[in-house]
């Protein structure tokens, strides 16, 4: 199959106007842009850097829970992880795979990946200290993904939209898991209490702030909301998060880090506490507690094993006639 | 808006008694209407012991693979190795489970909690001289040359086990060996085909398949003698001799390093496998000790 022929505006193309206006047309309409229709270039752009970065944190976001693959629990604990990080390293191939339809190439977004040149969501840069880690990343952080990611499976993007289908539903799988570990913890004995508790006070905060700068400091969401690519604000979409995660937190018995937290009868909303917005941005620019490990386990895949690729290509090669 | 209300919510039926997600809703039990009582005329220490073997070798190899998760060439490798892992723990966890049934339980019970369930009791509370694999599969992978050689050859041996324990007059293996099969399969093609393209891809990866492989070939001689065990359990129609599928793995190993251009070393003599009497190499330990720490430092917790 070739690769799709994207029409950008050149020499031969025809009238950008018109082009334009069928493309505005189509987002007026909540239709769905396909890979081989007219679109802007930002628009284009705007894509394939969202999506990479959705699809750096998937791959990525295999490392925290990663880390304790070998140590799991009990054989089931270890068979529900080792399902859930093969299901990141699958979101990510087809988060790729729709980046590649906007003319991206896969070995160059990771190549951007690592050399820092594009992000991923800043929360794979805390370290998993216990297993409770784990149950509270599939809550708290995928919970936090799905309130990002359900709306994007309306995205105006086609490709971008299914993927995101797929993706929702198998994250909301491991959302389930991750609770249900911290359930059956809190059953458990004092010290296994004691980790969820602690590691719900090391993760509460940060996944606040996996829904990007509040509304008045995010540089491009209005330019993306405009394009039907992204649907709700960052401060929407967290009061959201807000506003679920508290009953949660009842259920399970633990209680979430924030003096200020409390329901506001009037709105039937919760009212919460100020976001280090500093930590936020030193972790996004390279400086938590992990950036460093994560990237450099990336590269040393990448370039420890790149005579594996170098073989595949060499053998496909040989014998292609 | 419904649609986005309705992913998020199947939250709250999170502790509805749903426990099972590992297997995933819809996936067959591979023992329902099986019958688990242990036939007439077999030893159920020796089903044990053997159920232990089979199970032991699919757990430390799958332990073996995970250490790959996140260190992998490629995206498509990490899907299909955290394949082959899951694959083999599902394995292991309904042979494990076999060999609890049949009372083989030995210290772990002392150590482990009641509330921990016999699988997990074997895995996390048993010291490496009660573990029964064989060495091929708990020394260190290198690289991944060497990693998909072991493969192969792990899986070129246990399909050809698992096939003829389809036959087993014990219902579980037999059921166990019947879900295996395909799995196995997977796995030998997937191994086979990446033997192929190191062996004949570039001098580099020539070479490194060519080391994994004389690193690998010893490991062979454990493979093909008989314990008592399964001497006597092969007897009564319960085990596979190893000996019987010796000649059959070696045909497919040598036809896949043949087309691959490495050379096939010479055959090991076979010998008593060590591991199947507990004795292990020195890499065993920091396997186990990774693999049961957490377990180990909360005996009274349950998961």
């Amino acid at each position: 199959m070739s690769a799709p022929t994207l029409d950008r505006p050149d020499a031969a193309a025809p009238d950008e106007a018109a082009l334009q206006a069928h493309f505005d047309a189509t987002i007026a309409a909540d239709r769905r842009v396909e890979p081989r229709d007219w679109m802007p270039e930002a628009y284009r752009k705007g894509l394939v850097r969202q999506i990479a970065q959705h699809a750096h944190s998937e791959i990525i976001g295999m490392q925290p829970e990663g880390d304790w693959l070998l140590a799991a629990p009990s054989l089931r604990r270890k068979a529900v992880l080792l399902a859930k990080v093969q299901d990141e390293a699958g979101h990510g191939m087809y988060l790729y795979s729709a980046a590649e339809t906007l003319g991206a190439d896969r070995a160059d977004l990771t190549d951007k990946l690592i050399e820092g040149r594009q992000k991923y969501s800043s929360i794979f840069n805390y370290p998993t200290l216990t297993y409770a880690d784990c149950g509270v990343i599939g809550w708290l952080v995928d919970g936090a993904a799905i309130c990002n990611q359900v709306p994007l499976c309306r995205s105006s993007y086609g490709p971008y939209a299914r993927a995101m289908i797929r993706v929702c539903k198998e994250e909301s799988f491991h959302q389930r898991q991750g609770y249900e570990l911290l359930m059956t913890m809190m059953r458990g004995t004092p010290e296994q209490r004691a980790m969820v508790q602690d590691a719900v006070d090391r993760w509460w905060w940060p996944s606040l702030m996996m829904f990007g700068p509040p509304d008045d400091d995010s540089p491009n969401s209005a330019q993306s909301m405009a394009w039907g690519v992204k649907r709700h604000s960052n401060d929407e979409l967290r009061q959201r998060y807000v506003d679920m995660s508290v009953p949660q937190a009842a259920a399970l018995g633990v209680t979430l880090p924030d003096p200020e937290l409390a329901l506001d009868p009037e709105t039937g909303r919760h009212r919460f506490g100020q976001i280090d917005w500093a930590e936020f941005k030193q972790v996004i620019s390279g400086n938590g507690p992990c950036n460093a490990e994560r990237v450099s386990r990336r590269r040393a895949a990448r370039d420890d094993n790149a005579w594996v690729t170098e073989a595949a290509t060499a053998y496909a090669a040989k014998h292609a006639s | 808006m419904a649609h986005e209300e309705t992913v998020y919510d199947a939250l709250d039926h999170a502790h509805g008694g749903e426990g099972q997600w590992a297997f995933g809703t819809g996936f067959d039990d591979p023992l329902a209407g099986v019958d688990t009582t242990i036939p007439e005329g077999v030893d159920a220490a020796d089903l044990g012991a053997y159920s232990l073997m089979l199970g032991d070798d699919a757990l430390v190899l799958c332990q073996r693979l995970t250490e790959w998760t996140t260190r992998a060439p490629e995206l498509e490798e990490e899907v299909a190795i955290a394949n082959c892992g899951l694959d083999l723990l599902g394995q292991a966890r309904l042979l494990l489970a076999r060999a609890g049934a049949a009372g083989v339980l030995g210290r772990s019970r002392q150590t482990a909690t009641d509330s921990i369930p016999d699988e997990d009791a074997l895995a996390y509370f048993r010291d490496a001289d009660e573990f029964r694999n064989h060495h091929l599969v708990e020394v260190d992978g290198g690289d991944y040359a060497q990693t998909l050689v072991r493969l192969l050859v792990a899986s070129a041996h246990r399909l050809a086990l698992f096939v003829r324990l389809r036959e087993s007059r014990d219902p579980v293996l037999s059921a166990i060996a019947a879900k295996g099969v395909p799995e196995l399969t997977y796995h030998r093609d997937h191994a086979a085909r990446w033997v192929l393209r190191l062996g004949d891809g570039t001098e580099q990866s020539h070479r490194r398949a060519q080391a994994g492989v004389d690193a690998v070939w010893p490991l062979l001689a454990d493979l093909s003698t008989a314990t008592d065990v399964e001497t006597r359990l092969v007897a009564t129609g319960v085990a596979v001799d190893p000996a019987d599928v010796r000649e059959e793995v070696r045909d497919v190993l040598t036809m896949v390093l043949e087309r691959a251009t490495l050379t096939v070393p010479e055959w090991p003599a076979d010998r008593p496998s060590p591991g199947r009497a507990g004795e292990h190499t020195d890499e065993m330990g920091p396997l186990l000790a990774t693999l049961q720490g957490l377990a180990r430092e909360h005996p009274a917790a349950t998961w």
